[in-house]
């Protein structure tokens, strides 16, 4: 069933659309800073930016860092949220559960369908823009954000691994509210777009000092702390807080997902 | 564990307050065509959809083949092809990338032979020169032809069949009729859900109605159209047989007398003793919509107040 799925997902054809355009603007931003040679001022704009000039090996990071606050999230919510009300929707889920596929079966590989799609997406905008980057800033030792001695590549190959990692599990914290959701509702709209809801809330509760107690356990907290695998030494302490906020969210959302999709009357 | 395919106990499901399914006793037999009736609303897709694992019951029991369901639902789901509520399938696919997804997706199907179970299924239903084309661009009968492929795709012991003529042209109905009848003799039982009278009177041996959530009858249909005991005489001298018969004429509709009583035979010779020429001659049979139209109320898609009794 999981094969299945994963053909299913790499069939169609917005599973490859969504991906280019995750991979336009990060590249628009390459190619504006290129001939224009104009960066943001250190400390300001995404981060990594102001350094990308200098050194396109920090082009990878500084390309995630552009598509996680809103891009990838969109683009996960859009596809984590058709899982389930996507086939309830189309009326193929009633189908599937006669064929019969058991409901846990199901759900575990529309999880793991989603879990390819962000780990592909995450790695596909990382690829191109290593070399986007190269190409155009040229490359040079990597050095670090807090200015210390520089990486070497095989230090920045691994921790570019780390961070495209770190931002997929942060994304699957993503996919398990839309997955959540999906098999709450028969729109596939209305479960990307609650979960949307969640993650913009998030965001805005981290401005508000009012809610400043709340602040570490927002899912968006340490999103960006994926950064912090740049410095020398690395400083963990948001990673592995980062870390544990999202396998907390995912295993409790993913909880409620199955207790409420293998108790559910499928009426679609 | 019972000899019957389909076996359903105090079947109850409840929406709320709403009662859809009320203590139904579904019997279906190995090698039956049945037909299970009821106007729009009376709990028809409620009851299939419990049958197949996909609402669960409030109360009560269903067998499948045998087995508990839902506990067990999923062996017995394999050897279960259902059409429930119109046919669906990946529109951006073709009708056969749909199947072979289909038939990968659940267990059992071995992938060398997975070509030829899917070219089978495609040709049961004529639907093999269909080509590339995605689904989305397939006409309201091919879609259901498509959905019928998909059920037969396992070759199984029960087919549970929603509606499965809708949006087919007459020839398309006949053929369905046909591959049922014909796949009923291979074996197959068949579950036919479906509120067409006559399509039902042309190919089911059994019949269940229901009607506001309970099944108001369950019988053979050949026991249900038995012959009342009237015959029904044709004849042009009706006034005259009228006279002759002297009460025992039941009612009369022109030249169409239903006369209670004797024999067709013995009936014959009085009339035709006495002068009157008879046309046609016939014994009483109640049609199938006669006899359900007089069980069931209204569908509650009529909205008008005579719904409520």
């Amino acid at each position: 069933m999981i094969m299945v799925e994963l053909r299913k997902m790499l069939r169609r054809r917005r599973t490859w659309v969504t991906i280019a355009l995750l991979d336009a603007l990060p590249t628009l931003v390459a190619v504006l800073l290129a001939t224009t040679n104009l960066g943001p001022q250190p400390g300001t704009g995404p981060a990594f930016l102001s350094a990308v000039l200098s050194n396109g090996n920090l082009f990878p990071a500084a390309a995630l860092a552009i598509v996680l606050p809103l891009f990838l999230p969109v683009a996960v919510a859009v596809v984590a949220g058709d899982a389930v009300a996507g086939e309830a929707q189309a009326g193929t889920l009633r189908y599937l559960l006669i064929r019969p596929v058991g409901r846990t079966r199901l759900l575990v590989a529309k999880l793991v369908s989603v879990v390819a799609f962000t780990l592909i997406a995450v790695v596909v905008v990382a690829v191109t823009a290593y070399f986007v980057g190269t190409h155009l800033f040229g490359s040079a030792p990597l050095p670090t954000v807090s200015g210390g001695p520089t990486l070497s590549p095989a230090q920045a190959t691994l921790r570019t691994g780390l961070a495209i990692l770190y931002v997929g599990l942060s994304m699957l914290g993503v996919a398990a509210v839309a997955l959540l959701l999906s098999t709450f509702v028969d729109s596939p709209l209305a479960a990307t777009l609650g979960a949307l809801a969640v993650l913009i809330a998030s965001t805005v509760l981290l401005t508000l000092d009012a809610a400043h107690a709340l602040n570490p356990y927002l899912p968006t907290r340490y999103w960006l702390a994926f950064v912090d695998l740049f410095r020398q030494p690395i400083l963990w302490r948001d990673l592995v807080r980062g870390v544990a906020l999202q396998v907390v969210y995912v295993g409790v959302l993913l909880l409620a997902a199955w207790a409420n999709f293998t108790t559910k009357d499928v009426t679609s | 564990m019972s000899d019957s395919v389909i076996l359903t106990r105090a079947l109850t499901k409840r929406f709320g307050s709403l009662t859809a399914v009320d203590a139904v006793d579904l019997d279906v037999r190995p090698g039956d065509i049945y037909g299970f009736l009821g106007p729009n609303g009376s709990g028809k897709t409620t009851t299939v959809r419990m049958l197949l694992g996909l609402v669960l019951a409030t109360s009560g029991s269903v067998e499948l083949l045998g087995e508990p369901v839902p506990r067990r639902a999923k062996r017995a789901l394999g050897r279960v092809g259902a059409l429930v509520e119109g046919p669906a399938a990946y529109g951006d696919l073709s009708g056969r990338a749909n199947l072979t997804l289909a038939d990968a997706a659940g267990p059992g199907g071995p992938r060398p032979t997975r070509k030829r179970r899917v070219d089978e299924a495609l040709e049961r239903v004529g639907l093999s020169e269909v080509g590339r084309r995605p689904v989305k661009a397939y006409s309201l009968g091919m879609r259901q032809r498509l959905g019928l492929a998909a059920a037969l795709l396992r070759r199984p012991e029960l087919l549970v069949l929603d509606e499965p003529t809708n949006g087919l042209d007459p020839q398309g109905i006949h053929e369905v009729r046909a591959l049922l009848i014909e796949l009923n003799a291979a074996g197959t039982t068949v579950f036919l859900s479906s509120h067409l009278l006559a399509e039902v009177e042309q190919v089911c041996g059994r019949i269940g109605v229901l009607d506001e959530g309970r099944l108001v009858l369950q019988d053979d249909v050949a026991a249900l159209r038995a012959p009342t005991g009237n015959t029904v005489v044709s004849t042009p001298d009706a006034d005259r047989a009228v006279s002759l018969l002297d009460g025992r004429v039941a009612a009369r509709d022109g030249d169409r007398l239903v006369v209670r009583g004797p024999e067709p035979a013995d009936l014959n010779a009085l009339l035709v003793g006495e002068g009157i020429r008879v046309t046609e001659l016939i014994l009483e049979r109640r049609t199938l919509e006669e006899i359900v139209l007089g069980i069931t109320g209204p569908g509650s898609d009529r909205v008008d107040g005579r719904a409520a009794r």
